[in-house]
């Protein structure tokens, strides 16, 4: 599972730094690494970015995984560094932000803007695979979420917009309901295509969601 | 009050229902005359809901006016902009207002028209709101709460006779029969010999077919459907035709094509209609029907 981001435009980052003159970076050693958006190179291309506008970095780290209890060591090492700046920017996932939320006061800038959660088919290639919608269907569907693999979502089976195997929304997108289809049929068991599924619970667990496992 | 639509399928006859697209604003005139031009001549008439994703006057509004004017009007609804309460609370407004007629889509996608950046909703799917229809009929909503009034409906839905690969829209098919689809409009169909394989399997079903006719008003614009809509394959020899003649001679060619195809669905009884989509030339449909054999010429 990763977590996958995109850098926010220079423009955009300047502007949430108006006011905040000293800043301490940090960066996330798995997800955001693994993108190349937040990590150390892209940490130190930030850094040396925001002296050219003339900001002082009074530090910066890469810290292993930045949505765990590590996060407050890592600030704790750093607490000099953190405690002589305006705001800590953030190249890490929004879970980190909320993780480094926990341990510190002042304003947490994000560099980043979290898209979604991906699995890696193939090297470089993330693709999300689960909504996390709480009414999970792969069973029948023979291990391919229409939720997330098809544009509206549907559970029914195909919409009319689907063309040789491809989806309305963009030619080069696979039909969710497509794969779902060939997948069942080679496994024998179609059948389970023809099964109403009824209107999803969008409040299986209401929002906010938080669990407290004992 | 029952829905004339509904007695027109059941009656036998080739039935014949047409479309209007809202306008994009709230000047009318044109729907209005275009639903004046029709409401006559047809069973029933449709109206779009933003299709293509492309915000207009509502579907509801277009039937409202189709109604008060005489008219049969088929709402088309979506599942794109509404959640199943709104969706609900429409259909509550429609029939309390005399629409009798639903056809029930899934929606195009969001990204297709002109509010990109809009939330798709899709709370409900196509089939899911046919049963939502179903129940609300049973006096019943969605949340299991008795209604004060029910409604009653004509519903259907859509299919795609010629859909690549075609077997997934058949099992979606089936389970809109199985969801209480009355009646389907198809979508655009040129090759008829497809389209009447496509009927010996529907004729199993208890449902009323009416074949899509999107009139061709020029060569480009039958390219252009065959190579980007979804679901529409125009034959190479209609290309042709089209191409083979003068530019300001091809609405007629088109009127001509529309016609014989309509002729050659009810000589044969292959369908039980057709569902006439003019897109954009409305004023035209007179003059298929008349191509096609069920309508004389007006004398002017």
């Amino acid at each position: 599972m990763k977590s996958i981001t995109k850098q926010k435009s220079q423009d955009e980052v300047k502007q949430s730094l108006e006011g905040l003159d000293r800043v301490f970076i940090i960066g996330c050693g798995t997800c955001t690494t693994m993108t190349k958006t937040g990590g150390i190179d892209q940490v130190v291309e930030m850094k040396e970015h925001l002296q050219e506008l003339g900001k002082r970095v009074t530090g910066w780290t890469v810290i292993p995984t930045a949505c765990d209890d590590m996060t407050e060591v890592s600030m704790k090492e750093n607490k000099q560094a953190i405690s002589n700046a305006d705001c800590i920017l953030s190249m890490s996932c929004a879970l980190g932000v909320h993780r480094m939320n926990l341990y510190i006061d002042k304003p947490i800038i994000p560099a980043l803007d979290t898209l979604f959660i991906a699995v890696e088919d193939s090297p470089g290639y993330f693709r999300e695979a689960c909504a996390q919608c709480g009414q999970c269907i792969l069973g029948e569907t023979a291990g391919i979420c229409p939720i997330t693999a098809c544009h509206k979502g549907l559970v029914n089976g195909p919409c009319g917009g689907t063309n040789n195997g491809k989806c309305e929304v963009d030619k080069e997108k696979d039909c969710a309901w497509t794969l779902i289809y060939n997948r069942l049929k080679e496994q024998g068991r179609l059948d389970l295509m023809r099964k109403y599924q009824p209107p999803r619970n969008h409040h299986i667990v209401p929002k906010p969601r938080a669990v407290r496992i004992q | 009050m029952v829905s004339r639509f509904k007695e027109a399928l059941n009656s036998g006859k080739f039935v014949i229902t047409s479309e209007v697209a809202p306008p994009k604003g709230t000047n009318l005139e044109k729907m209005l005359h275009h639903i004046d031009l029709l409401k006559d001549k047809v069973d029933g008439i449709n109206v779009t809901d933003h299709q293509s994703s492309v915000m207009r006057f509502p579907s509801l509004g277009g039937c409202l006016a189709i109604e008060e004017r005489g008219g049969e009007p088929i709402m088309q609804m979506t599942c794109r902009d509404r959640n199943r309460m709104a969706l609900e609370a429409d259909l509550l407004l429609a029939y309390s207002r005399g629409i009798r007629n639903v056809l029930c889509l899934t929606g195009d996608a969001v990204p297709v028209g002109d509010h990109k950046e809009a939330k798709g909703v899709f709370d409900l799917d196509s089939l899911q709101l046919l049963r939502t229809i179903r129940q609300l009929t049973s006096g019943q909503d969605l949340g299991g709460n008795s209604l004060d009034g029910a409604v009653e409906f004509c519903a259907g839905a859509i299919v795609t006779p010629e859909a690549q690969p075609i077997e997934p829209q058949l099992i979606k098919f089936e389970k809109k029969v199985d969801g209480g689809a009355e009646f389907f409009q198809t979508q655009a169909i040129y090759d008829l010999e497809n389209f009447s394989s496509f009927m010996k399997y529907a004729r199993q079903f208890p449902v009323k077919i009416l074949a899509g006719i999107v009139l061709l008003s020029s060569a480009r614009m039958a390219k252009y459907m065959t190579e980007n809509v979804p679901g529409i394959f125009v034959p190479q020899d209609l290309i042709d035709e089209l191409s083979s003649i003068p530019k300001e001679e091809m609405l007629a060619k088109g009127i001509e094509i529309a016609g014989r195809t309509i002729a050659a669905l009810k000589k044969d009884s292959l369908c039980d209609g057709v569902h006439i989509m003019a897109i954009g030339r409305e004023e035209v449909v007179p003059d298929i029907l008349v191509a096609a054999g069920l309508m004389k010429k007006p004398v002017t």
